[in-house]
């Protein structure tokens, strides 16, 4: 693996060569075992069990899918019952928003962040094992709502009022309760990463030498703070109209339902690109490094990234166009939403002005990067669609919104998730994943994401509503492909773990720089990176400038 | 080294500190949307949300240029045994012109009861043009056991409606009020206050 | 009337008809003008991005082909070009303009409030609809008629499943009928694909929207708001007639509603309220309390062996007529007439066991509902 391009920034390694041997923090007296995960404030450990537990929230939350996907397998009512279906969906949404996409990336944050501006750990090492081990206190809760009398949460992800407060079964306090919880867990995850990024950097870095992970990061945690007390608010309004007797949502008592549509989507929208804003930042260091080439437009991918976060705040409404919004709100937000494909199209089209006249080659992360922009480019077009007002009385709430959605976050988010688990394993563990195992891999998730999602499309223009467990006849054969592609797609992840686990294991070794082309400073340590890294900050030198 | 430590955590203090303020500054935040979602709403008519506080008569010249429709829908709601009903259920009126609409309330059951009509206006648009003179809009009303009331509703339609609206929907929806035996008496006076 | 961006819609619209509808992959081109306006938006829109997405895709599959590592490719090294990154923010941001202008024209269409010909308001209600001719003395409600053998697959399932009730919603064509929503406990969503309407209906609030439908025939929708356990059988079917076929069946409604009020009147036989009483039940009652009264705790309590229900009669006509507030239980004092109350009550009193041989009449409902 001759190095074809002059590297961009040389580094003075003092430190990076403290691998396990002297350890300054007086690690000695480590806790083993259980209390040791535990009790763990190491960046590297916490970000391992945030990838563990979403790996696994992952497959809870696919298994909900699938129960879902098998009963509408064909028409009519076969396996589940409506109301444990509608608990399906619902459940399915909040544990693959919250506890499976939020925490991979906190976890790919928690392990690459410090690597990735020369920092020795993260800037409130206690604070971040605190907001990890809040999550699995928060799901457990979630999850045993599910056995609990009236059942789990059965109003969609969404958690419409008043559906999900007068109307609610009982376990719904519950519910609220989970989803306080983690949230705590995200808002402090969040300062963490911003105190961390903000004052950690390697001496001579400054904010525009960062890596664009670094970056979609440190705007996607502003988001986070922005909008995760908007989410603790609203939720704390309805437990207070279930409990307390308030008519927040509740017309009877003064309130109004569409108050908590106008509330949810002003954190929700913005919690959406909170999901894909790390995936862009991963897939920007992929596709370079890959390419061999410099990222096409690093200040526009910037400055887009954050214009995409403005926006957010202002396009909530087209999540409501059919509420019954006065005409001139219905035109800002169809114009506001119509805009935010602007910064959008940008960075598409800086990752493929990446890839032109660059020396490309094919491993797995490059694969699932690809496959990132060409679909969740597709959900940007579907997404384009949604925007139009007039156009969205047709499409809301249908299959085609589930289409669109799936799009940006399965092939979206997921696939980055993957792409960037493949690009830094050899980082992480010191040896590469299984290539043609992961090649299975992708070839197998990339015809099951498109098998399951895409009839979707046509489902929901047809005219499928969505939230159904049991449909007319005339959608039967887009839902019989999506089951089979669901299952398909389910199945193969098990190939992941697969490559996981082996890799783990053992498998050929990786050198410190594990990727010809790849730049940034984590590649300055060895593989695997010691537990404790840039204990003496590296000095950072460019050698070219990115503005 | 210790000095580049020290410099670190002051700068990760201030940070914390400030993410911690606007944390705090938007869940306050999240909560005072509720009155600003309502004041909103009053503003832009959003909603068909109706302005409750009874307001004066303008005094402008009456449009006989124009007839304006006005429907008025009443609607019961489950747990509440009241009737509620409209002497017209549709008026013509001028813009500017100020009429009246005598409202009923039956208790059809032998138990007093409380009750709290909701308006909605439709188009949504029109509802900042909709001047209520006088109403029972939010406020609880209190039925003995058999006990019929009749309340007027005198409203004025401002001159300035919008030209393509011709029709002007008024709804009231009835909703029981559950109320602790003690805390009638107080609400009572509350309610009464701001609004006949 | 006719912009230029109109004929742009009209010929997307059309292009459309023929490439894509009948086979049922794509969105319906409905039987308004407004219906047609929106199809050609989502045509114009749909061939934009296919157009963006073969340009983009179209040049990074050829640099994915021709700058191969493995073909010896050598990466270049810019990595920035001002005049690009402006013209691509650019030319979007045009074509985005050139989506707007006509997506506001149909916007202002959809919210044009003038007079109609016909009021009708709908009621969403868990789960069903309930019509009302605002004026003319006409309501009714509409339930899905799928018989529940169709979807445990015990019998055939046939043309129309999940997508037939008892009542349609019966309008005229080519009249202005301006429909008022609200619902009676959650949030519903009216929606029928082909007229274009989909509105939510919003318990305490009423929303508006329009259609003047173009041609006579049977347009089907759905329930498009989750709305608890029955959201998926919740139909919407809309019979489109000439207007002296509507004037007709309007007469016909009307009279029927007078002939059913004069039998508040008369002494009912237990036989015959019986009879009455399990096809209301049936039709209302049973997509909550089961066909066979025994309910589906904890939201829905059995009918059958309910002791409060067999003890306390009076207890049972409060809690139909006036229903229970904060549950999926509706006060029917305005769904139903008194003889269906009557006769609802006397069947739920008589049947599965509960034989307490009450016979309510339906005189004494109407007393209960209006003194």
């Amino acid at each position: 693996m001759a190095p074809k391009l002059p590297p961009q920034h040389s580094l003075q390694h003092s430190s990076t060569a403290v691998a396990g041997g002297h350890s300054q923090h007086g690690h000695a007296a480590q806790p083993k075992g259980i209390m040791r995960w535990l009790l763990t404030t190491n960046h590297k450990e916490i970000g391992s069990l945030y990838l563990i537990f979403s790996l696994v929230m992952f497959f809870v939350g696919g298994m909900f899918a699938l129960v879902v996907r098998a009963e509408l397998f064909q028409p009519g009512l076969q396996l589940v019952e409506p109301e444990f279906f509608n608990q399906m969906t619902t459940m399915h949404g909040l544990i693959m928003v919250f506890a499976a996409v939020m925490p991979a990336f906190t976890g790919l944050a928690n392990w690459m962040i410090p690597l990735q501006i020369g920092a020795p750990d993260m800037a409130l090492p206690r604070l971040n094992n605190f907001s990890f081990w809040l999550l699995p206190v928060a799901f457990t809760l979630l999850l045993s709502t599910l056995f609990m009398p009236g059942g789990g949460p059965n109003f969609g992800w969404t958690f419409y009022a008043p559906l999900s407060t007068t109307y609610a079964p009982p376990s719904t306090t519950f519910f609220i309760l989970a989803l306080h919880i983690a949230g705590i867990s995200s808002i402090l995850g969040a300062i963490n990463i911003i105190a961390t990024i903000l004052n950690m950097r390697a001496p001579g870095m400054r904010m525009m030498d960062m890596p664009l992970f670094v970056w979609t990061w440190l705007i996607t945690a502003f988001l986070l703070i922005a909008v995760m007390p908007v989410l603790a608010g609203v939720i704390t309004m309805m437990l207070m109209d279930i409990n307390f007797g308030t008519s927040f949502f509740d017309a009877a008592g003064g309130g109004d339902p569409v108050l908590f549509q106008h509330l949810f989507w002003f954190f929700g929208h913005p919690e959406v690109y909170i999901m894909i804003l790390p995936a862009f930042g991963i897939v920007s260091a992929i596709i370079p490094t890959f390419a061999r080439k410099p990222l096409f437009g690093y200040a526009s991918m910037v400055y887009a990234t954050a214009a995409i976060a403005l926006l957010s705040f202002l396009v909530w409404a087209h999540h409501m166009f059919i509420v019954g919004l006065p005409l001139t709100a219905e035109l800002f937000f169809m114009y506001s939403t119509m805009l935010i494909a602007v910064p959008t199209g940008v960075k598409v089209f800086n990752w493929v002005t990446t890839l032109f006249r660059g020396s490309i080659s094919f491993e797995s992360p490059m694969l699932f990067a690809l496959a990132f922009v060409v679909l969740f480019t597709i959900g940007g077009f579907s997404g384009l669609m949604l925007a139009i007002a007039p156009a969205d009385f047709q499409y809301h709430d249908t299959y085609f919104v589930v289409a669109h959605f799936h799009y940006v976050l399965v092939p979206g988010a997921i696939f980055a998730i993957m792409a960037g688990v493949y690009y830094w394993l050899p980082k992480w563990t010191g040896h590469y994943p299984n290539e043609r195992l992961a090649q299975c891999h992708f070839w197998c998730s990339i015809i099951g994401v498109n098998l399951t999602f895409f009839p979707m499309h046509f489902a929901g223009l047809a005219g499928m509503p969505r939230r159904i467990p049991d449909y007319a006849l005339q959608f039967a054969d887009f839902n019989l492909l999506s089951s089979i592609g669901a299952f398909f797609f389910g199945a193969s992840q098990l190939i992941f773990v697969l490559v996981v686990v082996m890799c783990v294991r053992g498998g050929k070794k990786a050198p410190a720089k594990a990727w010809e082309g790849a730049e940034d400073l984590e590649w300055s340590v060895p593989s695997p990176a010691p537990l404790h890294t840039f204990e003496t900050p590296p000095v950072f030198n460019r050698t070219h400038h990115h503005d | 080294m210790a000095d580049n430590n020290s410099v670190q955590s002051v700068g990760v203090r201030r940070t914390v500190i400030r993410t911690v303020a606007a944390l705090i500054g938007m869940f306050a935040f999240a909560f005072a949307l509720v009155p600003l979602y309502d004041v909103f709403c009053r503003v832009t008519g959003l909603n068909g949300k109706v302005d409750t506080t009874a307001k004066a008569i303008i005094h402008e010249e009456v449009d006989q240029s124009r007839y304006i429709t006005v429907q008025f829908i009443t609607r019961g709601s489950a747990g509440l045994p009241w009737q509620m009903s409209v002497e017209n259920r549709q008026m013509r009126v001028h813009p500017g012109q100020t009429a009246e609409v005598d409202f009923t309330f039956t208790n059809n059951s032998g138990a007093e009861s409380w009750g709290r009509a909701v308006p909605s206006v439709s188009p949504s648009s029109a509802t900042t043009h909709l001047r209520k003179v006088s109403c029972f809009c939010f406020q609880e009303q209190q039925l003995q056991g058999d006990e019929r009331l009749t309340i007027p509703l005198i409203f004025q339609l401002a001159r300035d409606l919008p030209k393509d609206i011709n029709t002007i929907t008024l709804v009231y929806t009835l909703y029981p009020v559950h109320h602790l035996a003690k805390d009638i008496s107080k609400n009572d006076n509350n309610t009464i206050g701001d609004s006949i | 009337m006719h912009r230029s961006w109109q004929r742009l819609l009209f010929i997307t619209s059309t292009f459309g008809i023929t490439q894509a509808h009948a086979n049922g992959w794509n969105m319906p081109v409905g039987v308004t003008d407004i219906s047609q306006d929106i199809f050609g938006l989502h045509m114009a829109i749909f061939w934009v991005c296919v157009v963006i997405g073969v340009i983009v895709f179209g040049v990074m599959f050829y640099s994915l082909l021709k700058y191969r590592h493995s073909k010896g490719a050598k990466a270049a090294s810019f990595h920035e070009h001002t005049s690009v990154e402006v013209l691509w923010t650019a030319i979007p941001i045009l074509i985005l303009i050139g989506m707007a202008v006509p997506a506001t024209a149909t916007l202002k269409n959809m919210y044009d409030s003038s007079e109609a010909d016909l009021d009708v308001m709908i009621t969403g209600q868990q789960w069903r609809w309930r019509y009302e001719y605002l004026g003319e003395d006409v309501a009714f409600t509409s339930n899905m008629s799928t018989p529940r053998e169709q979807i445990r697959g015990e019998e055939t399932r046939d043309e129309h499943y999940l997508l037939d009730v008892d009542e349609p919603l019966v309008l005229p064509i080519n009249r202005k009928v301006r429909f008022l929503m609200t619902s009676d406990d959650v949030i519903h969503s009216w929606w029928v694909p082909e007229l274009a309407v989909k509105q939510d209906t919003i318990p305490g609030f009423i929303n508006e929207n329009w259609v003047k439908i173009n041609e006579p025939g049977i347009y089907r929708g759905q329930c498009a708001e989750l709305c608890g356990v029955n959201h998926g059988f919740m139909p919407v079917v809309v019979h489109a007639v000439e207007e002296e076929e509507f004037e007709v069946w309007l007469a016909e409604r009307k009279e029927a509603a007078e002939q059913e009020a004069m039998g508040i009147d008369r002494e009912w036989a237990m036989e015959d309220l019986m009879a009455r009483g399990e096809s209301v039940y049936q039709a209302i009652c049973s997509s909550c309390h089961q066909r066979d009264g025994q309910g589906a705790m904890p939201a829905f309590p059995a009918l059958a062996n309910n002791d409060q229900l067999i003890n306390n009669l009076d207890w049972h006509i409060d809690r139909v007529v006036n229903g229970v507030s904060g549950a999926a239980m509706p006060a029917f004092r305005s769904t139903l007439n008194p003889v269906e109350i009557a006769a609802v009550v006397t069947y739920t009193r008589n049947a599965w066991g509960n034989e307490t041989g009450d016979v309510v009449q339906p005189a004494a409902v109407a007393e209960r509902i209006a003194q």
